[in-house]
């Protein structure tokens, strides 16, 4: 079993009778870096409070490495750390207290030099006799994770990480990402941000309106949903596309100076340096050539616009 | 780490949670010292100056025992009840409050757990606070206590019962205003009403009736006695309300548990 986290037919109605999810299925494979993509409302936080133990399900089973998270919870959920999306911590702790108690809570013993060794590697040592309500923000998110990493878990869930947190800690909080994947711990993370997703995920699960719409791995989901343009700025307008430029997908735009190219990763077949031979054999010369991959964004655009 | 290897893991108690919670609720407790303890020896002490002293100088003995000691027993209770439940339901709330409550849900530790840390907790701080105001109290009056392992005993289980009973309100609570509410208008009248300044019997015919309704008297009655051997009603009927008091607050707390409300949903 390589999975580490396996979801299965999880609903969720809450009291109002909004259906938050609508059957999930969804393996988290060990060791890899799970980005769950979708915008708000989609449902993110709401699997992972489940899987944490926050939200009760309305159905369905979720098993972490095997145990069961409510028969077998105590097992479960010392395995999960959790990064809340709030900075939600009790203003007046000190750092070093909240953090150690988050440690007692899921029940490891007292590791003065390991709680010390998590302050220094998120940049925390220094703070660690001030109370949180001291703490600027991208502090109270890291002390956050210090709380979640605590009490060493094997799989690290991150709600929203970045959300409202500066170029300089995100690209902190991802070296620190990627630093806990060597150690071997699984990693999921919502997101609506996709450049985040793009920049970590090794997977993207794409979930909209409660429902889990695509699972990828991310470079697959590029090569196969990506599309590659490349645009070319003409020296003269063109009235119309020359006979012998046909077999190529091109488009003209509307004042006849520009061409597009689209064509995808998979299948390059009327290649890029034969167009270029075409253009030149038909008399067509351009100034400037741009070519560029769709994002993760366009392709995640893409899909939540199939969906009725 | 292979936690399959364990078998007892899954029935193993996380007594190291139970710790951490306990601890960081007396920490709380020690540094707000002069909210959580300091005020309410200074209120207690001037109840003994108004009621024990001015007051009380005019009111010879109720059942042979001077005013300012009649009275200790009672303002011990007041406190206690309104400590017990402000403490208890206050630690509960907060989390929930300010969302640090994640933590708690998501953390190996069962219920039963979690209301040992809380409400032993609450009940530890509520305990002490009474201890204090009774050492207070004997700077002012001449105190004697005839039965001291009931009234441990009274002290104790009223510190737990209340303390469960805010942890209750504390859960049910989704406003500051809901969490006084109670405490506001049910529990301090009842206490007032509940013979912390009187005896039951100075009351006239009806009021007397009514005041058995009211289970604050059955609290105080019994830990009177604990301290004089005077009670207005009999300590057995005392120690039988409070445990029944106790069970409901029990019941009440593992149907919380169970479906989970205004926790998990």
């Amino acid at each position: 079993m390589s999975s580490i986290i396996s979801i299965s037919g999880v609903t969720k109605t809450y009291a109002t009778g909004f259906k938050a999810l609508k059957e999930i299925n969804l393996d988290i494979e060990r060791g890899e870096i799970f980005a769950l993509l979708g915008p708000n409302g989609a449902g993110k936080t709401t699997l992972i409070s489940i899987v944490c133990g926050i939200v009760n399900r309305s159905s369905g089973s979720v098993t972490v490495d095997g145990h069961d998270i409510s028969k077998d919870y105590r097992a479960a959920r010392s395995l999960i750390g959790l990064v809340p999306q709030e900075l939600t911590i009790d203003a007046f702790e000190t750092v070093w207290a909240t953090v150690n108690y988050s440690r007692g809570l899921f029940g490891k013993p007292p590791n003065k030099d390991f709680v010390e060794k998590v302050l220094r590697d998120l940049s925390l040592w220094e703070k660690k006799d001030s109370k949180a309500i001291t703490l600027s923000g991208g502090m109270k998110r890291r002390l956050m994770i210090a709380k979640a990493l605590s009490h060493e878990p094997r799989v690290l869930f991150l709600d929203e990480p970045t959300a409202g947190v500066d170029v300089e800690l995100r690209q902190d909080m991802w070296a620190m990402v990627r630093r806990l994947r060597e150690d071997g711990v699984t990693i999921l993370l919502t997101t609506h941000y996709i450049e985040e997703a793009e920049a970590m995920a090794d997977r993207v699960g794409v979930i909209n309106k409660g429902e889990i719409i695509l699972v990828e791995g991310k470079a697959e989901l590029m090569r196969k949903l990506g599309r590659k343009q490349m645009k070319l700025e003409l020296r003269a307008p063109l009235a119309a596309l020359p006979e012998s430029l046909s077999r190529y997908a091109l488009e003209l735009s509307a004042d006849g100076n520009q061409l597009t190219y689209t064509y995808d990763n998979q299948s390059d077949r009327p290649g890029v340096a034969s167009l270029i031979r075409d253009l030149e054999a038909a008399g067509v010369q351009f100034r400037d050539l741009d070519t560029k991959n769709s994002s993760l964004e366009e392709i995640f655009v893409s899909l939540l616009r199939q969906e009725p | 780490m292979n936690l399959r290897a364990a078998p007892n893991f899954r029935a193993a108690p996380n007594f190291r949670a139970v710790w951490a919670i306990y601890r960081v609720e007396m920490a709380r407790a020690f540094r707000t010292v002069l909210q959580s303890i300091i005020s309410p020896v200074i209120s207690t002490s001037l109840y003994f100056v108004v009621f024990g002293s001015a007051i009380g100088s005019r009111i010879n003995e109720i059942d042979g025992i001077a005013y300012g000691a009649f009275i200790v027993p009672g303002l011990m209770m007041l406190s206690l009840l309104t400590q017990s439940i402000s403490n208890a339901s206050f630690a509960i709330y907060f989390p929930k409050f300010v969302g640090s409550i994640y933590e708690l849900l998501s953390a190996p530790v069962s219920y039963l757990e979690i209301i040992i840390a809380y409400v032993g907790g609450a009940a530890t701080k509520s305990i002490m606070l009474g201890l204090i105001i009774l050492a207070t109290a004997a700077l002012f009056v001449p105190l004697r206590i005839e039965h001291p392992f009931w009234m441990i005993a009274f002290l104790v289980l009223t510190a737990v019962t209340f303390s469960l009973f805010g942890f209750i309100i504390g859960i049910w609570a989704k406003t500051f205003e809901q969490l006084q509410l109670v405490p506001l208008l049910i529990v301090t009248p009842l206490t007032f009403l509940g013979g912390s300044f009187y005896s039951i019997h100075m009351l006239p015919g009806i009021w007397k009736t009514i005041t058995l309704f009211n289970p604050v008297v059955y609290l105080i009655s019994g830990f009177r006695w604990s301290f004089y051997g005077k009670a207005d009603v009999s300590v057995g009927v005392s120690l039988g309300m409070t445990l029944v008091f106790l069970a409901i607050c029990i019941a009440i707390v593992a149907w919380i548990f169970k479906t989970g409300y205004r926790l998990r949903n």
